[in-house]
């Protein structure tokens, strides 16, 4: 088991290596520097003036040792002016030569330079990080015990009424994408087109102060679209354990149905879906970004948007390795959490 | 002129009766549902002779209940929709409108759907699909959109008005607004309002169908081909190969399909001609695939393969390079006189995107389906007769995986409008005055608590559509577990 572990741990870290590779190459191809260079410098400079501004700031270098200065195993940039000045990566103008470190990358916990927000890329994606915390954290709560109650419920009697008006409703959540029900709540619930102004269609308010008012629309909205694959994927795993043996023998003892249910068929129907739900944790970072964007909750996924929107590089990478390493746990969680859940497999 | 309302005259006998019987239906399902828990659902009896039979009951009356209050609902939605493509808009209202200009959509729904019922035993799998209630509204929401999409978008039947062209007044007007001074042989209203830049909904709405209808099928058939074409090989060789190639689709994967999306589709990107040369190695697979399932059928007769290879190549081979060579990008291979057509620079950078994004997963579901079917008997029998690998692969293993790759190439075009959605939505690839829905929700959420008819109309339209879509691919699923 712990080599396992380690195992995947080495993917994850080869993964994520060449990821933020693939970021970075795009985000550092010419015409996205040269409109960065225009940005920060002023729109009307011409392509000389471009080229001595990107390579004052060590744009111009190799892919392979920019990329090392981020990670912090090559050296970063130094640039002296002709006037003396001396600039660099790692250091401000005013730092004593004797105290100018050498490296500053990721490895040295040096995350870089937001060029849109002015701000340090660190404490920026923490602070995002954590709104999205408490969006992803209610979703979770919405959605697993709404998905895991449908699904039990749909396939504990298969071909039934109940059944097929949940299936029917659980398709029907797949098939919305989180910018329809958005659209759709926020016309039938916040508009005033059709007068129930029962909630807010803007949740900017909801990271220092969620209300009932403001955070259900999208927390709702999050939840619907993930809740649908759960719930039919605890639908199938239910309807297989419900035709088991040892299902019929309790029946046959004379147990009643909702002990069979619940003490009998719950537990081992519910080793699928832990899989599921961790797997879909990931997906939920997509629907994050959509809602975030349509709602105008400053969180991670908005910071996303803003960062790609910009092309601001090393934000853009921080944003990556955060996604990325989110996919890659939740996976591995779900591997080591099937394990456990499930006595029959084990990993030689 | 009066603005109409929704169901116009017929709507003063019929809207109440539509109102009860919905509120009735609503109560006959919610009671059966209750039903279905308390009593255990319907019962049956064994009859002495061996038979079976239903023994009645509160659920079996409430469900026949239920099923005629759903028929009566039905017949209600058929009157309204007949009326209105006979009499139009002055006796049904927008309803009424809009089902008359539907009119060649309906007659193409019903030809299709009476000639296949008909011969549907000779059908196979497709006629199948007629026995399965789910399978017939999924197939028939997909087929509406497709016929749509192309009368509106190839003949110019179904719109209204010009998609692109503003007429003063109009802005952000309720749906069933009439045009101010129409001139003569102009269509008198905006049936489902204009937008906020007092274009007609009505017209963008089906435009925006063909788009989609143009691209996601296609695109998810590219899909398929690079993931079948890269994903047998890697389920049916393993080792090194498959490592790597899982390892590559894992990679894809674990990227966040907006931020990837944000990378591949920027003007910036596009500018360095990277979609380009992507659209050049995915689209290869097509031909990769077609070649190599030729020859693994045909190699054994030369003088019917070689003539066949050229044929069939030669012509994949002009259409990929018409397809990726355009004047004015990195990739311009072919000279202008022999390029077929060009495709719109955005339309293709999406293309790309979209296929990029889905071929992994189908790769995963074909290496898997083939590390499964490779241990079948009929693949060690082919194995012994001396076959090729590849002739195993494309012709022994393939087709005994078709039916889940059918089912998920269903649910995958689903997928697959969802993501062209999500690309407009945050206004990518596309233009901006692009009628296909994602752009037009992405414009009309703006103003969406004030006048939502200009999001809600795409957004119920691609919801219906993906829902369709994910019914059919339910109902195959049901019907080809029956075999």
């Amino acid at each position: 088991m712990g080599l396992f572990i380690l195992r995947r741990l080495g993917v994850m870290l080869l993964t994520a290596l060449c990821l933020t590779f693939i970021v970075f190459f795009l985000t550092n191809l010419y015409p996205n520097l040269e409109k960065l260079a225009k940005t920060q410098g002023n729109f009307r400079m011409t392509d000389e003036a471009v080229a001595s501004w990107l390579g004052d700031r060590g744009y111009t270098d190799n892919t392979f040792v920019k990329y090392g200065r981020w990670l912090g195993v090559a050296p970063g940039w130094v640039t002296e002016k002709e006037d003396g000045t001396v600039t660099g990566q790692c250091f401000l103008e005013n730092t004593a030569p004797e105290e100018r470190p050498t490296f500053c990358g990721v490895l040295q916990g040096d995350w870089g330079f937001s060029l849109v927000f002015k701000d340090e890329v660190g404490s920026l994606v923490a602070t995002r990080l954590a709104a999205t915390g408490k969006l992803m954290g209610f979703v979770l709560l919405v959605m697993v015990p709404m998905s895991l109650i449908v699904g039990v419920l749909a396939g504990m009697r298969e071909g039934s009424g109940l059944d097929r008006s949940l299936s029917t409703f659980s398709i029907a959540t797949t098939a919305t994408p989180e910018y329809v029900s958005g659209v759709i709540f926020i016309a039938v619930f916040a508009s005033s087109a059709f007068g129930l102004k029962w909630f807010k269609g803007s949740a900017t308010q909801a990271i220092e102060n969620a209300t009932f008012e403001n955070f259900t629309l999208p927390v709702i909205t999050i939840a619907l679209y993930g809740m649908g694959y759960i719930a039919r994927m605890t639908r199938a795993s239910m309807t297989e354990v419900m035709t088991a043996q040892y299902i019929r023998t309790a029946r046959l003892k004379g147990v009643s149905f909702g002990n069979i249910v619940l003490k009998h068929a719950l537990r081992n129907a519910l080793i699928a879906p832990f899989t599921v739900i961790m797997l879909q944790i990931p997906w939920l970072l997509n629907g994050v970004v959509i809602v975030e964007t349509l709602f105008n909750y400053k969180g991670f996924g908005w910071l996303l948007v803003q960062a790609a929107g910009n092309n601001d590089i090393e934000l853009l990478l921080a944003v990556s390795v955060v996604s990325v390493v989110v996919v890659l746990i939740t996976q591995l969680i779900s591997d080591i959490g099937y394990v456990f859940l499930n006595p029959r497999i084990r990993i030689s | 002129m009066e603005p109409l309302t929704w169901t116009g005259p017929i709507g003063q006998f019929l809207d109440p009766v539509l109102y009860v019987l919905a509120g009735l239906f609503v109560i006959a399902v919610a009671v059966q549902i209750v039903l279905s828990v308390a009593t255990g659902g319907a019962r049956v009896v064994t009859n002495p002779d061996g038979t079976l039979s239903s023994a009645g009951g509160p659920y079996d009356l409430s469900s026949t209940v239920t099923r005629w209050l759903g028929l009566g609902l039905l017949a209600v939605v058929v009157i309204y929709l007949l009326v209105g493509v006979v009499s139009g808009p002055s006796a049904a209202g927008i309803i009424g409108g809009v089902s008359q200009q539907l009119l060649p959509v309906w007659v193409a729904l019903v030809l299709t759907f009476a000639l296949s019922i008909r011969y549907k035993r000779k059908l196979g799998l497709y006629g199948k699909l007629f026995d399965s209630t789910v399978g017939m509204i999924g197939f028939a929401l997909v087929m509406f959109w497709v016929f749509a999409g192309v009368m509106a978008g190839l003949f110019d039947w179904i719109t209204t008005h010009d998609s692109l062209s503003q007429v003063s007044g109009m802005k952000n007007k309720v749906p069933g607004t009439p045009l101010r001074g129409a001139e003569d042989g102009k269509y008198l209203w905006y049936l489902l309002g204009g937008d906020n830049l007092a274009r007609d909904v009505f017209s963008r709405l089906f435009k925006g169908a063909w788009v989609v209808v143009q691209i996601a099928p296609l695109a998810t058939l590219f899909a398929f081909m690079v993931g079948i074409t890269l994903g047998l090989p890697a389920g049916y060789y393993g080792g090194r190969l498959d490592t790597l190639l899982s390892f590559l689709a894992n990679l894809i994967l674990a990227f966040p399909v907006i931020l990837l999306f944000y990378l591949l589709v920027t003007p910036e990107i596009v500018a360095t001609g990277i979609p380009n040369y992507m659209a050049t190695v995915l689209f290869i697979f097509p031909l990769i695939f077609v070649g190599v399932l030729l020859n693994s059928r045909y190699y054994t007769q030369p003088s019917f393969r070689t003539p066949l290879l050229i044929i069939v190549l030669g012509v994949m081979g002009w259409i990929y390079l018409s397809l990726i060579s355009d004047g004015g990008t990195k990739v311009a291979v072919l000279p202008e006189f022999l390029d077929l057509f060009d495709i719109d620079a955005g339309i293709l950078v999406v293309f790309v995107s979209v296929v990029f994004v889905n071929a992994p997963t189908v790769f995963r579901i074909v290496r898997g389906l083939a590390l499964d079917i490779k241990t079948r008997d009929y693949v060690a029998a082919a194995q012994t007769r001396g076959e090729g690998p590849w002739y195993i692969m494309l012709w022994e293993i393939l087709p005994n995986a078709r039916g889940p790759l059918i089912v998920d190439f269903c649910l995958r075009i689903g997928y697959t409008t969802i993501l062209l959605g999500t690309l407009g939505f945050f206004g990518l690839g596309l233009e901006s005055e692009s009628p296909d829905w994602g752009t037009t929700i992405n414009a009309g959420r703006r103003l969406l608590s004030v006048y939502p008819h200009a999001a809600i109309a795409p957004a119920l339209s691609l919801l219906t559509l993906v829902l369709g879509l994910n019914l059919l691919a339910d109902g195959l699923r049901e019907e080809s577990l029956k075999d």
